[in-house]
């Protein structure tokens, strides 16, 4: 029995086990995900950080031993970010057309991103801090981070917001577009990126490779709007 | 595979390094696309967009963007760190993350929509949505 509990030992803290499980898990929730025809609700980043998350803290190994494996998986984020530029010049006619509504819907939606977000909040008497950490919700990770520290926030509450938004938007996006009756996938897919960053781009590409392409647009200029917008709303309250 | 890896890694290195320099507010991966779209456009020059399509590069990053998902499933599993946070404002957290991500994504989508019938030319895979009484 000792060797059974030696081997668990050993595998739960080599960057091997946690490695195979988040892409385990992914294959699960993404052939769920799929089986569901792509339901919104079955998201699969939601699906596979549930499962993960769950074996994690079951297990009580450590977020820090748990990431040694995962940070393989994870620093491809940053060429997965630079690869967004592939679709982007495969459809460049198409994204120069749509410039100035771009431009337009990116200074509508960062400000009602950020400014919604904190009247909601200090309406509900969230502190000071709080608002600081959650004004940056929309954009991408590392930058929500950085502006949420030069606001006087929690940098790691930031983190877990941006996320927790990026999925609220992925499960959100098709319902709301369709009940809004918004059939221009540039369009819809620009609202996905700008409001949920990565996440929502992930979900835009499973939908239509054109909306995937303005959804990687929007994450990339909200990204600079919201660094200078941010500051100015948050003196506003 | 090999070579179009490490064309997307020297865009996001030489955009880290001018992002860090010259301490702009655009994380270093997004000025490595902004680069890699530059680079396109030079190398693509006198290239059909099939060829630039099959070139390494176009190939890796299309994979990558394939499973997009699955690169933010570590940073997802990270959210249970900070149970004790998010309880602490657990409704004035909620409320405000639901309330304004659906408000932020029809406030976008309306005001694209809306300029881009304001300058008169329909996105070209708007699907006419009155086909019914047309017929």
């Amino acid at each position: 029995m000792t060797s059974v509990f030696g081997l668990w030992i050993y595998l739960s803290t080599t960057p091997l086990f946690w490695l195979t499980v988040t892409l385990l898990a992914w294959l699960a929730a993404d052939a769920l995900a799929k089986a569901s025809g792509r339901h919104p609700v079955a998201n699969a980043v939601l699906i596979a950080a549930t499962i993960v998350g769950a074996l994690v803290l079951g297990s009580e190994t450590s977020y820090r031993t748990y990431f040694d494996g995962a940070q393989f998986i994870h620093f491809l984020l940053g060429p997965a970010t630079v690869a967004l530029g592939i679709p982007l010049y495969r459809n460049r006619a198409l994204v120069l057309r749509n410039l100035v509504p771009m431009m337009a819907a990116l200074l509508a939606g960062a400000a009602v991103s950020i400014g919604s977000a904190l009247g909601i909040a200090a309406a509900l008497g969230a502190p000071r801090d709080v608002l600081a950490s959650l004004a940056p919700k929309s954009v991408t990770t590392p930058v929500a981070m950085a502006v949420s520290e030069r606001l006087g926030g929690q940098p790691s509450l930031t983190a877990a917001l941006v996320i927790l938004t990026g999925i609220l938007g992925a499960v959100m996006v098709t319902p709301l577009m369709n009940a809004l009756r918004m059939t221009d996938f540039a369009a819809r897919g620009f609202a996905a990126g700008l409001a949920a960053h990565g996440i929502g781009t992930a979900r835009a590409f499973t939908v239509d490779s054109v909306a995937g392409t303005f959804a990687g647009i929007a994450l990339g200029l909200n990204a600079l709007v919201t660094a200078v917008l941010a500051p100015m709303v948050l003196g506003l309250f | 595979m090999v070579l179009g890896f490490a064309v997307l890694l020297v865009c996001q290195l030489v955009g880290e390094i001018a992002s860090r320099g010259l301490g702009l507010p655009v994380p270093g991966p997004v000025l490595g696309l902004v680069l890699l779209v530059a680079g396109f456009a030079v190398w693509g020059r006198g290239r059909t967009d099939a060829e630039v399509a099959a070139s390494p590069a176009a190939r890796v990053g299309d994979g990558l963007l394939s499973n997009l998902g699955l690169l933010f499933v570590p940073a997802g599993v990270g959210v249970i760190q900070y149970g004790g946070l998010l309880k602490a404002q657990a409704l004035a957290l909620a409320l405000a993350l639901v309330g304004s991500t659906a408000l932020t994504l029809a406030v976008t989508v309306l005001v694209f929509v809306g300029v881009s019938r304001l300058m008169g030319h329909r996105a070209a895979d708007e699907a006419p949505d009155n086909r019914g009484d047309a017929a």
